[in-house]
């Protein structure tokens, strides 16, 4: 099946989405360097997640007031994290299937049953989870955020990362 | 979403990217995707779903491990199991999101301050 990007999409999105063009002149990539086998993986999320009872949930209140700014920061969940400490903030989506169930957005439950399998070498610690909707403060993500984690995930030996969009 | 992978990778870090808008992570050309048919909010499917959460994790891993070249794309053969209409209603928020909720007003007055033909 070819998947259709616009299934979902509130109807009013659509004719903007559809007229995005190609935003760069050549595509990035980096090489797998070990076999998956041996690779340390790390997931990341922008669904909004945080520990509840230990981080402050991303702000919203800041975003009511001003739509076009989005909470740029990010939070590091830990690999164990109990489904009862599962806080999520995102006004973009309904949060009541991730804060039932972490894995439809952050699948630690199965990216550990790959590490026990052998399928993959080694299920990181550390996870990352943004809040997705950014307008006017990319510019944060590229200066702060985005170098903060990338030194974070070599510090911690991660081999390649899977992210989800929410 | 695009920009964290795209700006990641750059770093010299391998990504995979699971989208229900593949479209948009190809005009970010983006290294590898995973396209997904779900619903926002749903990367990995359905909750208390562990096998189909496992099948789009394993998809995941699999274009890291086989890939050969940039934007390689390969969409998960899964049909949500809710119907449209109920599946397009639950995964919104209850109330629009500000900026929704911004756009809807700012086109309210654009029509309210075009003179009357």
């Amino acid at each position: 099946m070819t998947v259709d990007s616009f299934k979902y999409l509130p109807h009013s999105f659509r004719a903007g989405f559809e007229q995005v063009e190609f935003q760069h002149d050549e595509p990035v990539w980096s090489p797998l360097e070990h076999a998956i086998e041996d690779s340390t993986i790390a997931l990341l999320t922008s669904a909004g997640i945080y520990v509840k009872g230990e981080q402050q949930p991303f702000d919203l209140d800041t975003e009511r007031a001003n739509p076009t700014w989005g909470d740029p920061t990010y939070r590091v969940i830990p690999r164990d994290l109990e489904q009862d400490h599962v806080g999520v903030a995102h006004l973009h989506i309904n949060t009541r299937d991730i804060e039932r169930d972490i894995n439809v957005a952050l699948p630690l439950r199965a990216f550990a049953e790959l590490e026990a399998e052998g399928r993959i070498g080694r299920l990181a610690e550390d996870h990352y989870s943004f809040m997705g909707y950014q307008d006017s403060r990319l510019a944060d993500w590229r200066t702060t955020q985005i170098p903060e984690v990338a030194n974070r995930l070599k510090q911690s030996g991660v081999s390649a990362l899977v992210l989800a969009p929410a | 979403m695009p920009v964290l992978a795209r700006e990641l990778e750059l770093t010299g870090i391998p990504t995979v990217t699971v989208t229900m808008v593949p479209f948009i992570a190809e005009r970010f050309r983006l290294s590898r995707i995973i396209g997904v048919q779900f619903p926002f909010g749903h990367a990995f499917g359905m909750p208390d779903d562990p096998a189909m959460q496992r099948t789009v994790s394993e998809a995941a891993i699999d274009l890291l491990a086989n890939a050969t070249e940039p934007e390689t794309r390969v969409d998960v053969e899964i049909e949500w199991p809710i119907d449209d209409k109920t599946a397009y209603r639950d995964w919104q928020p209850t109330e629009p999101s500000p900026s929704v909720k911004y756009n809807k007003e700012r086109r309210k007055r654009i029509e309210e301050q075009r003179p009357a033909t």
